[in-house]
């Protein structure tokens, strides 16, 4: 198809207002699926998406219209996603800004929009959920053109739910969004916004054609990692995948690559053709760090091989995700993970435990700390069993916090910020009603609890997004957990020092209730280096025999013996302590109840 | 002739199975005590081979077996063979004059009177009938006939036992003077009857209850009473004109000796094999009255399995268990853990290394063996 015919464009809203729906009912009315078909929410084809009401891949759909061909490039709603988000309005020219008519603009809108508009996309805006009692169109529809510096009046005004509205939206991509302008006899350029491993046809590339064309057989290379391969497949989404002879310049669609190692097809990479290869790479993707760290432990220690195959293929989909090997005297084998943030982390072990049938413990998150030692070394620490013991200095990376809520909810907020450590900036009435909040706060006191807090403070008010602004010097100590007297690494943390006390105190009591009596005293205790900041002993057992043992018991004593030696071989040893799973799970999960 | 020198005959009749009972009994059916003697009797002869000329033991129990109509109880007694010892167990509410007198002439050497407790509340919590006078005065019928070894049994940890209530229970028993005492822990077994009525307060005195053990061995071995086994303490021979008071028949079982089992539900071990007779009375009646063994499920015991139970029960007593035949099953880290806890000393002498747990080992047995084994 012509480049002028074409449109490429995503959705971008915050959390619950109404994207997918939206996709959906543009699904359908034109007529990419029939009624018959139609599934709510047809874009989101994992379960875990349908479950949490998130979307966590993006994915393209092509849909005609009027003569045009249309690609709805799908994108995530979370502040852990903006690098996913970024990739995906990179393949587009424009997008559809979506804001919920009774809630107005949510601090995920600014974000989202900032970051559409750093991209070069032309931005459409859109009210949805119009249809609802409580909704106010005309507040939102104002809210929206402040923040894009537009006229209220270009807003368009849609129910996705009931379908009222949608059809202007279509033709509204059509008039105001460019089409793409790539050049169509250059050498094949295309960008790998995302891909997908599948078991029996290897690695899938969604791309987005810049310049040229591609065709099936082709040979075919990412000019990053020199990969070259076949395409077996081309072909787009119409919302199931359906093979094409060509993907042209300006085209949006994916690439059956045959390759069965996940990590040899990076996303961000260009593609070109090895018959006639481009000369530049397309511009990158922005190189997204991790800045939350978790221990992930396979619960049986046979699963590790099954754990590492399991990461190196969400990897593939996920590029934001980074692991090493990691050996834990308490856990034994498994791997150090880097996250976005901490719904990616939730994702990915949800994933893992899913999608892969495995069974994991995961650590306390803890965020990257550099480190100067004593002796004049500088390194970065991903993990609080390796901080060193003589430290000249801390740093810890700091956000940028924007908070939108109701006015009321000032006080709540500034008290939560300021339980953590935040420094306040500027408060900003963005109506008679609504307030947003900019605090500095350091990420640590954000990934542990903080998001839910916000919402339970705030009634569900809060809106919240973030972005890293540095890393700053902090008073920080590493706490370390004993059961009698050996240290527990899996259980170290690095907290501020204010913190130390309470947070020890609440690690040892809840040990002390989660590990049974053992046949000596056991003592566990919180410290800072050598001085213990909290101790509590479990005290022995006093008696642990069988009542009556004769005759025809003792097959059933036998027994009974037998199933007390094979509870105890689930155990975890610490030194002669033996400790249940379930202890690390309660310690590790003291978070949610903090 | 066979080698097998224990004999156990289970004598199911009841008046009322208590709530806290777990053994095979049957409650009613009176017009069947007659018709079982016969088909124990019958057994008997049908297993006959399996067993020594002379026995070293024989233990008759329950059930109630002094519940049992008098001459049906008689003719199973006639038809043992010849023991060192012959241990019957007795509730006290059912050992009369007449009672006593009638084991006595049938060549009875020991009884096992079931007291549970001395305090009536608890005796109705554990649903007993009889009350503590009732425990003394059979007792003494006892003794009236010439039975010089008597053990009682005593259930600790009921519901509402008080350590005050624990205190004098040992000292009622204490004071009748018997020659072996046993004490059981009460098992609230899961998803019972009894456990539904009284888990919560269970629950409740769980920490309470933990020193009772402790407590009982202190009492009783400061009263001259050795503690042979986990449960069970008996006169010192010192006290005793030097006879070694010990369950010579419960001994066979912790020394791994092989035994038989006659009646619904016993078991017998003979040459590594363990079977269990079926517990259902009508089955069993049929199968003798026709001249047949009863169902039994056969369970046939490996060397592993026979040095676990080997060391599981060893344990148990005061003496020190050999090591080399068990030590397949032993975990040699373990032994060392446990000895640096002060939990089990190693003697060695000329037969070689043994074990044997000390005071605090004894209270956690359990622990202790879960830890030995491999």
């Amino acid at each position: 198809m012509q480049q002028d015919h074409i449109r490429n464009f995503s959705i971008i809203a915050h959390i619950d207002h109404g994207k997918s729906t939206l996709a959906d009912r543009i699904l359908e009315l034109t007529n990419t699926v029939s009624g018959r078909e139609m599934r709510e929410q047809v874009l989101d084809s994992m379960d875990l998406e349908r479950e949490r009401g998130i979307t966590i891949k993006a994915q393209a759909v092509r849909v005609n219209w009027k003569g045009h061909q249309l690609n709805l490039i799908d994108t995530p709603g979370h502040v852990d996603f903006t690098y996913e988000v970024s990739r995906s309005l990179q393949a587009c020219e424009g997008a559809l800004l979506v804001v919920d008519a009774a809630q107005g603009v949510e601090a995920q809108t600014v974000a989202n929009a900032y970051l559409a508009i750093e991209n070069d996309l032309e931005l459409l805006p859109v009210v949805n959920k119009i249809d609802l009692p409580q909704a106010d169109p005309d507040k939102a529809a104002k809210e929206l053109a402040d923040l894009i510096g537009g006229n209220p009046d270009d807003v368009v005004r849609v129910s996705a739910k009931t379908g009222q509205g949608v059809e202007a939206i279509l033709d509204a991509v059509i008039e105001r969004i460019p089409a793409p302008s790539g050049e169509p006899d250059a050498p094949a350029r295309a960008l790998i916004f995302d891909s997908s491993y599948d078991q029996y046809r290897g690695v899938v590339a969604f791309v987005r054609a810049v310049d040229g064309v591609f065709r099936r057989r082709d040979r075919l290379q990412a000019m990053a990692q020199g990969t070259r391969f076949e395409a077996e497949e081309l072909g787009f989404f119409s919302p199931t995948m359906t093979p094409a002879d060509t993907l042209a310049a300006g085209e949006v669609g994916y690439v059956i690559t045959g390759l069965k190692d996940v990590s040899r097809l990076r996303v961000g990479d260009t593609l070109t053709t090895v018959e006639r290869p481009a000369i530049e790479p397309l511009p990158g993707y922005k190189d997204v760090k991790p800045m939350v760290f978790a221990g992930l432990f396979p619960t049986d220690s046979d699963d590790y091989p099954d754990l590492r195959d399991a990461l190196e293929k969400l990897k593939l989909n996920d590029a934001a995700l980074v692991y090493e090997p990691e050996t834990s005297q308490a856990l034994g084998f498994g791997f150090r993970c880097g996250f976005l943030g901490l719904l990616h982390m939730e994702i990915v072990r949800e994933r893992l435990e899913r999608e892969f049938d495995l069974d994991l413990l995961v650590t306390a998150p803890n965020v990257a700390y550099r480190v100067v030692t004593k002796d004049g070394n500088g390194l970065e620490v991903h993990n609080p069993a390796e901080m060193p013991a003589e430290i000249e200095q801390v740093e810890e990376p700091y956000i940028r916090a924007s908070v939108i809520v109701p006015k009321e909810y000032v006080g709540a907020v500034m008290e939560l910020c300021t339980e953590r450590r935040g420094r306040f900036d500027h408060m900003e009435y963005l109506s008679e009603e609504r307030v947003v909040l900019i605090y500095e706060l350091p990420l640590a006191e954000v990934v542990v609890d903080f998001y839910d807090q916000l919402k339970s403070r705030t009634r569900g008010y809060a809106s919240f997004d973030y972005d890293i602004i540095g890393f700053r010097e902090g008073d920080l100590v590493r706490l370390d957990v004993l059961i009698a007297g050996e240290s527990v690494d899996a259980l170290s943390l690095i907290l501020h020092r204010g913190s130390a006390y309470g947070r020890g105190r609440a690690l040892v009591d809840k040990l002390r209730e989660e590990i049974p009596r053992q046949l000596f005293d056991v003592p566990v205790q919180a410290a800072i280096g050598s001085r213990v900041i909290a101790r509590e002993t479990i005290k022995a057992k006093r008696k642990d025999v069988l009542a009556k043992c004769y005759g025809g018991d003792i097959t059933r004593k036998r027994k009974l013996l037998e199933r007390q030696k094979a509870g105890k071989k689930r155990m975890k040893q610490v030194g002669a302590v033996e400790v249940p799973q379930e202890a690390f799970l309660a310690v590790l999960n003291l978070d949610e109840g903090r | 002739m066979g080698e097998t020198r224990h004999l156990y005959v289970h004598l199911p009749f009841c008046a009322h199975r208590c709530g806290y009972c777990d053994f095979v009994t049957v409650v009613g059916r009176h017009a069947d005590h007659g018709r079982y003697a016969d088909a124990l009797v019958h057994e008997l002869e049908l297993e006959r081979a399996l067993l020594a000329s002379r026995l070293d033991t024989v233990f008759l129990g329950g059930g109630t077996p002094t519940f049992t109509e008098p001459g049906a109880l008689r003719r199973v007694l006639r038809a043992l063979p010849a023991a060192n010892e012959v241990t019957v167990e007795a509730n006290p509410e059912t050992v009369t004059p007449d009672l006593a007198r009638l084991l006595k002439q049938e060549g009875v050497t020991r009884v096992s009177l079931g007291a549970q407790s001395f305090r009536p509340h608890l005796l109705a919590v554990l649903e007993r009938r009889a009350q503590p006078d009732d425990v003394r005065r059979a007792f003494y019928h006892l003794r009236d006939v010439g039975f010089d070894n008597i053990s009682l049994d005593l259930i600790y940890g009921i519901p509402g036992q008080s350590p005050a209530d624990l205190a004098a229970d040992i000292d009622e028993a204490l004071a009748l003077g018997p020659e072996h005492v046993s004490c059981y822990e009460l098992e609230a077994k899961p998803g019972t009857r009894f456990t539904h009525a009284h888990g919560q307060e269970l629950e409740r005195q769980a920490e309470a209850l933990e020193g009772y053990f402790e407590a009982i061995v202190d009492r009783l071995t400061s009263a001259g009473y050795r503690w042979y086994e986990t449960a069970n303490f008996c006169r010192r021979p010192e006290n005793d004109d030097g006879r070694d008071l010990r369950s010579r028949h419960n001994l066979g079982y912790w020394l791994g000796h092989d035994y038989l089992g006659l009646g619904i539900g016993a078991v017998s071990t003979i040459e590594g094999r363990r079977w269990r007779n079926t517990p259902r009375l009508p089955a069993y009646l049929e199968a003798l009255e026709s001249g047949e063994r009863p169902a039994r499920e056969v369970e046939e015991l490996s060397t592993d399995v026979l040095m676990r139970e080997r060391l599981l029960l060893g344990l148990r007593l005061d003496e020190p268990l050999r090591l080399a035949p068990i030590a397949d099953v032993v975990d040699p880290a373990a032994l060392g853990r446990m000895e640096r806890l002060g939990l089990l000393t190693r003697p060695t002498d000329d037969d070689g290394e043994a074990l044997v747990l000390t005071k605090p080992g004894r209270l956690l047995g359990g622990g202790v063996t879960a830890e030995l084994v491999v």
